[in-house]
């Protein structure tokens, strides 16, 4: 039993020597606050995005589509380095919407491993009993969700223009095509990273994060696509075709790189939103950046503590 | 270390605090309520997570409202419920929750390293937290509120779930908290019986309304009660009864330790009111040739405090004590938990060993 504890040492007595024969030593060194966490949050929500500082298991999901993704960037670039091709068989806006499959699959699997596991786990409230405050925290996840995201879209970006230089291609035209591809991507990252952490955010349950991340980008394209061809093949009417992009994430980075990125659209017709609906798909992307961030920040008010 | 004044907290439908004056200093305070009487809104206000309806609070001299980071640096909390992811390791985890603190990342794993050993976790701090056992979970849980060495700690209900040797150990653990290691801690239960032994100040809530506040040994004075208890031996198979009858033939009365308890009828109690007993008593013992077990004055116990304590605390009640004694243990006694004598801190006067 313990009844030789408590009372042993008088409580109030002897406590300072004591202290350095149990061997407890006290922190005096810097406590670098607030900026720092939120700093520490982002590095290790980034590197467990990609299954980094954790368990080897969760490392593979994530690593198979990093390098599902890369693949064809690099077959793409021995093709065009071995046939001596004037250009790339692809364009760098046009990388992520033919991948897209792959992007949402990432996302379905790694967004709600990202927040719902903090809410799942109930470990929200140890964050918010420390020095950052919601708004740290919100931006911690957003920032490593959309970093994460531009990394996996980015890096074959940049496989395919090194392959282009040393293809000895075009050197301002391929640096061209690629910054804008580098412009469309970190948008895309933003967009999604948002959406999807909303949709995670809800639910603490992983499983139903999966399936709604994947339900929200599927559908939405499908859908839109469909409609798309079906406005397209009756009289041709690409008004319509137009429009109905504004309905899900990835027409929607289609559509503002169709309008300011110099892409070819891959709305049916190839008849992507001219300039001016294009500032409204811009405006449409980032509103739903900013919505999803204050949608995030609303949610976090009822989840802590 | 906390000063509350006249701190409310009103939900819509519920007043979780009702003009609360606190004032409470450094050591191990108590913080005792029912569910539902405001302990964990308190914390969630002196956390500065939570605004007050009204009133004013400060925690190491910072005020709440305007200084909840500052606060948060330096306090720790342990919440009451699981919060361990079960995929990483104790030492990963406790890890970034020092960088969350602000560590560096150097001193973070330094301070993780020492604070897992400190609140005993050995080898399996390496192993995912999933296969941890529930007193292991509530260490790892204790060691991030610890890990960046604060000047205070909440600790919700930190012996929720575990069985009686973990409670033990967990309670040790808090009472080292703040001898070895200096930090202030403030501790919710429900379960009185452990406040008693290991915080030095307690706080009652009911309802948000401060019930009392006092130091554990105004709660827990020693009263004239003496129990006894005695070995069997070949020549007295009931050393207890033998003692009782030996005692009953020179004038003493005793009472059994009541209740119908088994086991309690292995210690007699007797009114020692004067020094002489304790011979005597001791005399006696050694007369019949028992072992003495055990000789310790007996305490108030702070569950008291729930049967008298919306009456005047007046001159009678040593009197009624007295013969509540005979009432320890029974379901009515709120810390739930048999008042198992070797719990009560010994009397300096105690004689014979413990065991």
């Amino acid at each position: 039993m313990t009844a030789e504890t408590p009372p042993a040492h008088g409580a109030h007595g002897a406590d300072a020597s004591r202290i350095h024969n149990i061997g407890y030593r006290t922190y005096d060194g810097p406590r670098l606050g607030r900026a720092y966490a939120t700093r520490s949050l982002y590095s290790q929500s980034l590197r467990g995005a990609y299954g980094l500082g954790r368990s080897a298991k969760s490392k593979v999901l994530p690593m198979i589509l990093f390098g599902v993704m890369c693949a064809p960037a690099l077959i793409m670039v021995a093709v065009a380095v071995a046939t001596k091709a004037d250009k790339l068989p692809v364009d760098y806006t046009r990388y992520a919407v033919l991948l897209q499959a792959v992007i949402g699959l990432y996302l379905a699997a790694q967004a709600p491993q990202t927040v719902s596991r903090d809410l799942r786990f109930k470990t929200v409230p140890l964050y918010f009993s420390r020095p950052i405050e919601r708004v740290d925290y919100v931006r911690a996840k957003f920032a490593a969700m959309a970093s994460a995201l531009f990394i996996l879209t980015a890096t074959p970006l940049i496989v395919l223009y090194v392959g282009a230089l040393l293809a000895k291609l075009d050197f301002p035209e391929q640096t061209k095509g690629f910054a804008q591809g580098l412009v469309s991507v970190a948008l895309l990252s933003l967009l999604f990273a948002g959406i999807a952490l909303v949709i995670s955010a809800v639910t603490p349950r992983r499983g139903f994060g999966i399936a709604a991340v994947i339900a929200v980008l599927t559908i939405s394209y499908g859908a839109v696509s469909t409609v798309q061809a079906i406005a397209h093949e009756q009289g041709g009417n690409d008004t319509a075709v137009q429009w109905l992009g504004l309905f899900s994430p990835i027409t929607l980075i289609d559509g503002v790189q169709t309008a300011f990125l110099g892409a070819t659209s891959s709305f049916p017709g190839g008849e992507g939103p001219s300039a001016s609906v294009g500032v409204v798909y811009l405006l449409v992307v980032l509103a739903l950046v900013a919505g999803s961030y204050v949608a995030l920040m609303r949610r976090y008010r009822k989840a802590g503590l | 270390m906390i000063a509350t004044e006249s701190l409310s907290k009103r939900f819509p439908k519920v007043t979780a605090l009702d003009r609360l004056t606190l004032d409470i200093g450094a050591g191990v305070t108590g913080l005792v309520g029912a569910n539902g009487a405001g302990k964990s809104t308190m914390i969630k206000i002196l956390l500065g997570l939570s605004p007050a309806t009204e009133g004013t609070a400060s925690v190491l001299g910072l005020d709440v409202a305007t200084s909840g980071g500052q606060i948060r640096e330096r306090v720790g909390y342990m919440p009451e419920h699981d919060c361990l992811p079960p995929d990483v390791s104790a030492t990963e985890f406790v890890v970034h929750m020092a960088r969350m603190s602000g560590l560096p990342p150097a001193a973070a794993r330094e301070r993780t390293a020492d604070t897992l050993r400190h609140v005993g976790l050995y080898e399996e701090r390496y192993r995912p937290m999933g296969g941890y056992s529930t007193g292991m979970k509530q260490r790892v849980k204790l060691a991030q509120a610890l890990v960046h060495d604060p000047q205070l700690v909440f600790l919700d209900e930190p012996t929720n779930g575990l069985d009686p040797v973990g409670r033990d150990e967990m309670l040790d653990l808090i009472r080292r908290v703040h001898t070895d290691f200096g930090i202030s801690v403030l501790v919710t239960s429900h379960l009185l019986g452990e406040l008693e032994r290991t915080c030095d100040h307690v706080v009652v809530i009911d309802g948000g309304k401060l019930l009392r506040s006092s130091s554990t040994t105004d709660f827990t004075q020693t009263t004239t009660t003496l129990a006894v208890e005695v070995t069997d031996s070949d020549e007295h198979p009931d050393g207890t009864g033998a003692l009782r009858a030996a005692l009953g033939a020179r004038g003493v009365t005793t009472q059994d330790d009541g209740g119908g308890l088994p086991g309690a009828g292995h210690i007699v109690l007797l009114d020692a009111a004067d020094e002489a007993v304790y011979d005597f008593v001791r005399d006696t013992v050694a007369d019949l040739g028992l072992g003495l077990v055990r000789m310790e004055q007996r305490r108030h116990h702070i569950a008291e405090v729930f049967r008298t304590g919306h009456e005047q605390h007046g001159q009678r009640e040593n009197h009624e004590q007295h013969e509540q004694h005979g009432h320890h243990g029974q379901p009515e006694n709120p810390s739930g938990r048999p008042a198992a004598p070797t719990t009560t801190p010994p009397a300096p006067q105690t004689g014979g060993a413990q065991r």
